[in-house]
């Protein structure tokens, strides 16, 4: 049984961020997994799960999504007892100590890791490529954000495009998997998608063939 | 207008005329744009010029803006065969040129200022928002703000979707706006409260705690007839779907607004039955293929509403051109599960191979089509196959087959 909760869509689902869960889904379920997914909205406490997603989203939206998982208060917990988060995009940056928003404003995040995101000198937009553990993620990035991280280790190094600052992207903890690559970035790295499932169920998968393997090789293909 | 500029605005419409004579003598295209590029930098106040005098209405928001300016066209007595699609400031000077009298124009949603200030229009018809290439245009709440700039105390005649809180929010500071109740099928981006950001939920007649809600409006639809102050008149649409009915209402009381009898508006809107090859059929390699425009979220779920009428097979083509937005992640937020479930699905396009991965997650597997000539033998020829396409992917099926 692998349970899914998508938070706060309503807020955090900007760039098609729902195609992680149904990737997640669909993809577990073929290596015969019972999976339960759902989705969570603004106010509603957080149920039990072995992953938590957090998609991208605007300024207005993003804060009312760090307020609700600070109110809530329990995310810190469920991750020091084992649940993933896997963040994107404004989904990263909330999760960090602070963020700043349209006007210069700084808004208080979740502090579930040591980040801080302040404006950049530019929208960084375009299409993206980083390297995790030696393979490739490949997606696209849309946002004004230059992510510094404390004392943790980026999920990848840039290959192509920013993320946090050009050199590396997003954040991995043993608890939190964070990029800028934004939206369906599980959707479109098979590989990503099924190493968050190993490591929410701490076993190995079955390989599983689909279109979804043509499809990041052609991206592969276009971008390197 | 002194007669100096007078003249140069003259003189820069026979400099855009000569280049567009070259453009089209050297066959390079319909030779308009160049020309109006061209005229438009030689005098930057041109717009205001070949629009003095002249009954503007333009039409701007996320879905709909080119079949609502056709329809104000029809509403209006003007012809609607010619309708180009352009919406910035090069279409606007070729239609102003080309055409005589009260005229409406399509604008893309970040030039209503430009619009507004250069074109002095009597009605301005804002339709809906929601997210669109967002790797090309501001997010939708960005556009927002920046109508509302653009709307504060404006005087200017404003109709305006009453059910579309990021379009009350834009229109709210304006001084003189018609509502109208025209039904909207995609509020996904409107889920928080645009003034204060609590939650908001959008249905019937909406209220944030804030104060924010959702206004009166002035003009309904029924099955059979729009009802506006003190009037009923009859009312049909034959182009398909609800959204194609909030259209026309939005259309015949622009129209209305600007001096056609609403009766007159309504009857003349009904007639139109294809807007820019949209929703027309085609013909190609001994087939003949429906074709259907949709590009954004709002524009699938507008068509998850039509699929009754959808062939068995259905070929959807995605391309991600400039023009498309270089990031088909959107392919996520629309109901293509909806759409395509139960059909046999060819994919095509430069990200055929994300539509099919898209419809793979939702447990729905299609066939990949690498090279459009092996789709003709693989459809049914009994009857017009459905086409979905975004943008350029629309274009490209157009000028591949011969209308019909």
């Amino acid at each position: 049984m692998l349970s899914i909760v998508t938070l706060y869509p309503e807020a955090l689902g900007t760039y098609g961020d729902g195609g992680n869960a149904l990737a997640l889904v669909h993809r577990a379920h073929a290596r015969g997994y019972r999976v339960e997914s759902l989705a969570i909205s603004l106010g509603s406490p957080l149920p039990d799960a072995d992953i938590y997603l957090l998609g991208g989203g605007e300024d207005g939206p993003q804060r009312q999504a760090a307020d609700a998982l600070r109110d809530d208060g329990s995310l810190a917990s469920r991750v020091a007892h084992g649940a993933l988060v896997v963040a994107v995009c404004a989904g990263l940056q909330i999760l960090g100590q602070s963020f700043e928003v349209a006007g210069g404003r700084i808004a208080e995040g979740v502090g579930l890791i040591d980040a801080e995101t302040r404006r950049g000198a530019q929208r960084r937009v375009g299409n993206a490529v980083i390297t995790v553990d030696g393979r490739y993620v490949v997606g696209f990035e849309n946002h004004g954000g230059d992510t510094q991280l404390g004392g943790e280790t980026p999920l990848g190094q840039v290959v192509r495009g920013y993320g946090n600052d050009g050199a590396v992207d997003g954040v991995r903890t043993e608890g939190v998997w964070g990029t800028y690559l934004h939206g369906p970035v599980l959707a479109l790295n098979p590989w990503l998608c099924d190493a968050v499932i190993e490591r929410a169920t701490g076993e190995p998968l079955e390989s599983y063939a689909s279109v979804a393997d043509d499809l990041y090789q052609a991206r592969l293909a276009s971008l390197l | 207008m002194s007669s100096l500029s007078h003249l140069r605005s003259r003189t820069a419409l026979w400099v855009g005329a000569t280049a567009a004579l070259a453009s089209r003598l050297l066959r390079r295209g319909a030779g308009e744009v160049i020309g109006s590029k061209l005229a438009l930098a030689f005098d930057p106040d041109l717009l205001r010029h070949v629009g003095a005098d002249r009954r503007v209405i333009v039409v701007s928001g996320t879905n709909g803006k080119s079949t609502t300016t056709a329809l104000v066209q029809a509403a209006l007595g003007n012809p609607v065969d010619k309708q180009t699609g352009a919406n910035m400031p090069t279409g606007w000077v070729t239609t102003l040129i080309r055409t005589h009298g009260a005229v409406a124009l399509e604008v893309d949603e970040p030039y209503l200022a430009e619009a507004m200030e250069k074109l002095s229009p009597e009605v301005v018809c804002l339709l809906n928002l929601s997210r669109d290439q967002l790797d090309r245009t501001s997010e939708v709440r960005q556009i927002a703000e920046k109508w509302r700039l653009v709307i504060a105390g404006t005087t200017t005649q404003i109709v305006a979707n009453a059910n579309d809180p990021l379009i009350v929010y834009a229109v709210g500071p304006a001084l003189n706006v018609t509502w109208v109740d025209a039904p909207l099928v995609w509020v996904k981006d409107a889920s928080s409260c645009p003034l204060c950001t609590r939650p908001l939920s959008v249905e019937g007649d909406w209220e944030c705690a804030c104060g924010f809600r959702r206004p009166t409006p002035t003009w309904h639809l029924n099955s059979r007839s729009i009802e506006g102050p003190g009037v009923s008149i009859p009312f049909s649409v034959a182009l398909p779907g609800e959204y194609n009915r909030g259209n026309a209402a939005m259309a015949i009381v622009s129209a209305h607004l600007a001096g056609i009898q609403a009766g007159v508006a309504a009857s003349r809107v009904s007639e139109v039955k294809e807007v820019l090859g949209r929703f027309g059929t085609v013909r190609w390699r001994g087939r003949r293929w429906h074709l259907f425009l949709a590009k954004n979220p709002a524009g699938l779920a507008a068509l998850a509403q039509l699929t009754e009428g959808f062939s068995s097979d259905l070929v959807i083509s995605i391309n991600d051109n400039v023009a498309d937005g270089r990031d088909p992640s959107w392919l996520y937020d629309a109901p293509f599960d909806e759409i395509a479930r139960g059909h046999r699905v060819f994919c095509t396009g430069s990200r055929a191979l994300d539509i099919a991965t898209r419809l793979h997650y939702s447990g729905i597997e299609s066939t990949v089509i690498a090279t459009l000539d092996d789709l003709p033998e693989q459809v049914t020829a009994s009857v017009p196959v459905t086409v979905i396409a975004n943008y350029t992917a629309f274009s490209e099926w157009q000028r591949r087959g011969t209308p019909c």
